[in-house]
């Protein structure tokens, strides 16, 4: 096995992963004692004393339930190997990222707590959280990506989100991480919707936790292996009641105590980041019902239902819907009381975007669909309406360029990131739209010298062939891939057979032209020489993956500000202290 | 050779097994009825399975399901037919989507209730909130105590 799979091996298992868990943790909780120094004495002390409540109970876990340190006696002659399917380098780093986003809220938690252990939140308090929560948003936004990209090219037939438990139990703490970011905005700014905030603060953890436990305890698989081993689920789950019961419980009783300040009128940009936090928040419900009902229903009635990708398709897109038709508008109204009408009119051009790519889209597919070009519609209103928030801060067009460049480098970094971080999501929609929508599918036998056309490609089979690799043999076949006629590449797609397990993966082959991809995967071989394939022509497919960077990119900017980073308002002249950014 | 021999035999073992879903063999001549076929199969689940449709899955149920979906197609079923004659086999379990029905009632109402329910919320927060006048929080004793501080040594230093 390469090298590198036999460190991730680590985590490829279930006292592995807890321990790379707890590592997280600990570099977390020790990065804040170590950057904190700007914090108030007492808060920081009810911080790193909340964090240390987390880290006790899963070194307990650890120890009691999961001990990675067992001794094998006697001592395998040789190991098992990594599971084939999770040796490859995207899943290499997918937990680390995405643990790193799940531990990373914890900070937001344990500052939820310390306030309302305190009975006092404030403005500062937002900005010494934000960080934290933009690292780890940052951080599991790549995880998923870094995740769902894997599952696309692994495991075969070309589908990047399966709504799985596993992949929702990832999804929900980032849509609360989202909502959180937003809400810890408006608190920062006009120290309003403080309740609020740290009710997502808690939520989000929570949620992260009990992602790990869906995961980890194996009560997704069924409600019966989770109940025929309970051991390590039961303590997950006591885990689980301790922290976020502890923490509602502590929020419902400290909460009221907290003062309200900042009013706003409903149309201003905290009303708009109020309309965000709703829709994310139900957007998150919606998730965790689909994903826990089944488990819920089975064990209160024993009846047994599906809830699968078609239902989340149904209800989870329709709240999107609205939120990135408002998207534009947040970023260009004015604090504490906003005008709707203004900012229209100001958004006329991203308006014009829109319309011009339904109807260029209408007119290049005729009357088929009515979501797609919707759906790219908005896509390319909410891009444009990022750039229109951008070209109005630094007057681009109204002012002289040397104007222009000073208003830019004088914009704070978190304004760019705004504006980056809405424009990714954009791409991500564009990216999702259009593979799903106009992505072509064939699926043929092929004998040798046969070819198979799709979307102005020609495939010819010419042959099979066995290598061998570090840890397994594959048996590839070889096409050649021609546009009008001429040869622009090789497909390989293959079947690798691992001897350590006997088992075998089914490894895709990708061709990239542009950010669209062919992909091609390898089925069985008949007993007539032909082999069975499965080819698919992607359209714009890397979007969905490059939309997610752009959308760390917006939260590595914003993560910059100086803001941010000084954890106060202090003149501009002083040159920043290098020691104060927060860890990543 | 005798590695080559081994690999052949596993490879000869393994493939029909690790095949993919949906076969060219089980593909339909009909272009529309097969695109209903594969819109169906994703609606269905494979029992087997973890959560994953009969479209996806490579288990020979799910194999089993698909052939069964297409011989009720090439019959003439409507596609609600196709999927009540496989409840009817296979119970609701069957279903990616489950029907609307009592038990279901919060897993389809729950999200718009609350979404409702907060919007309904905002509202009243928004009305009552313009009779409220806004004034300043007070200091507590610790940041009086220190601008106190400040002002001593701004006073010591001059």
């Amino acid at each position: 096995m390469p090298l590198i799979y036999k460190f991730t091996s680590v985590w490829g298992n279930h006292e592995g992963s807890m321990l790379l868990w707890v590592l997280i943790l600990a570099l977390f909780g020790a990065s804040v004692a170590a950057f904190g120094r700007n914090l108030p004495a007492t808060l920081k002390a009810n911080v790193l004393a909340v964090q240390s409540w987390i880290a006790c109970s899963f070194y307990l876990f650890i120890l009691m339930t999961s001990n990675p340190f067992t001794r094998l006696s006697p001592a395998p002659f040789e190991g098992r190997d990594l599971n084939p399917i999770l040796q490859d380098i995207g899943l290499a780093v997918h937990p680390p990222l995405l643990y790193l986003g799940y531990v990373g809220f914890s900070i937001a938690f344990s500052f939820a707590m310390a306030a309302l252990i305190e009975g006092r939140i404030d403005a500062a308090w937002a900005r010494w959280v934000r960080p934290w929560t933009l690292a780890a948003w940052m951080f599991l936004t790549v995880g998923i990506a870094m995740g769902s990209y894997w599952a696309y090219y692994e495991l075969g037939w070309g589908g990047f989100w399966f709504w799985d438990p596993v992949e929702n139990a990832s999804l929900m703490p980032w849509i609360a991480g989202t909502a959180l970011l937003h809400s810890a905005v408006v608190m920062e700014k006009r120290n309003a919707l403080k309740v609020w905030t740290l009710l997502l603060a808690i939520l989000a953890f929570s949620l992260s936790l009990i992602g790990t436990f869906l995961v980890r305890s194996g009560v997704l698989t069924s409600v019966h292996t989770f109940a025929s081993d309970p051991t390590r689920g039961v303590f997950i789950l006591g885990i689980l009641v301790f922290f976020i019961g502890g923490g509602l419980t502590l929020f419902a009783w400290r909460a009221p105590l907290l003062k309200q300040g900042g009013l706003f009128a409903p149309v201003s940009r905290e009303g708009a980041l109020v309309f965000n936090n709703l829709f994310l928040t139900t957007a998150c419900l919606t998730v965790f019902v689909g994903t826990l009902y089944p488990l819920a229903l089975e064990s209160i009635t024993g009846e047994k239902i599906s809830v699968g990708a078609p239902f989340f398709n149904l209800t989870f897109a329709p709240l999107f819907i609205p939120l990135l038709c408002a998207m534009p508008f947040g970023p260009l109204l004015a604090w504490k009381r906003g005008d709707v009408l203004g900012v229209a009119q100001r958004l006329m051009a991203a308006f014009g975007i829109g319309i011009v790519a339904i109807a260029v889209t209408f007119a290049a597919m005729g009357m088929g669909s009515v979501l797609a070009p919707f759906g790219i519609g908005l896509a390319f209103y909410v891009m444009a309406g990022a750039l229109t928030d951008l070209v109005e801060r630094t007057g681009l067009f109204r002012m002289p360029l040397a104007m222009v460049s000073r208003r830019a480098a004088g914009m704070p970094r978190s304004a760019w990131g705004t504006a980056v971080a809405h424009f990714g999501m954009a791409v991500t929609l564009l990216g999702i739209v259009c593979a799903s929508t106009w992505g072509v599918e064939r699926i043929v036998a092929l004998k040798p010298s046969q070819a198979v056309s799709l979307a102005g490609y020609d495939l010819t089979f010419d042959g099979m062939i066995q290598r061998s690799g570090s840890n397994y043999r594959e048996l590839v076949a070889t096409f050649t891939v021609r546009q009008d006629g001429n040869v622009i590449g090789q497909l390989e797609p293959s079947k690798r057979s691992f001897a350590a397990r006997s088992s075998s993966t089914t490894e895709a082959a990708l061709m990239t032209r542009g950010v669209s991809q062919l992909y091609m995967s390898l089925g069985d071989v008949n007993d007539d020489g032909s082999i069975a394939v499965r080819v698919y022509f992607k359209p714009l497919v890397l979007l969905i993956w490059l939309g997610s960077l752009v959308m760390m990119l917006g939260g590595a900017l914003s993560l910059s500000d100086r803001r941010l980073r000084i954890g106060a308002p202090k003149p501009a002249r002083k040159p920043a202290r290098p020691a104060m950014q927060p860890a990543e | 050779m005798r590695r080559l021999a081994l690999f052949a035999l596993l490879a000869a073992l393994l493939m029909p097994g690790a095949g993919y879903a949906v076969t060219p063999d089980e593909v339909l001549k009909d272009p529309a009825l097969e695109a209903r076929a594969r819109h169906l199969s994703q609606e269905l689940r494979c029992m087997v399975c973890q959560n994953q449709s009969i479209d996806d899955s490579d288990a020979p149920l799910a194999k089993d399901l698909r052939l069964l979906v297409r011989e009720r197609l090439v019959k003439g079923d409507s596609d609600g037919q196709v999927l009540d004659f496989l409840v009817a086999r296979y119970g609701e379990f069957v279903l990616l989507k489950p029907p609307f029905q009592p038990q279901t009632l919060l897993l389809w109402g729950l999200s718009p209730l609350v979404l409702l329910i907060g919007i309904g919320a905002l509202f009243v927060m928004a009305r009552r909130r313009k009779t409220v006048a806004l004034e300043p929080a007070a200091l507590s004793s610790e940041e009086k105590r220190k601008i106190a501080a400040l002002a001593e040594r701004e006073t010591a230093d001059h």
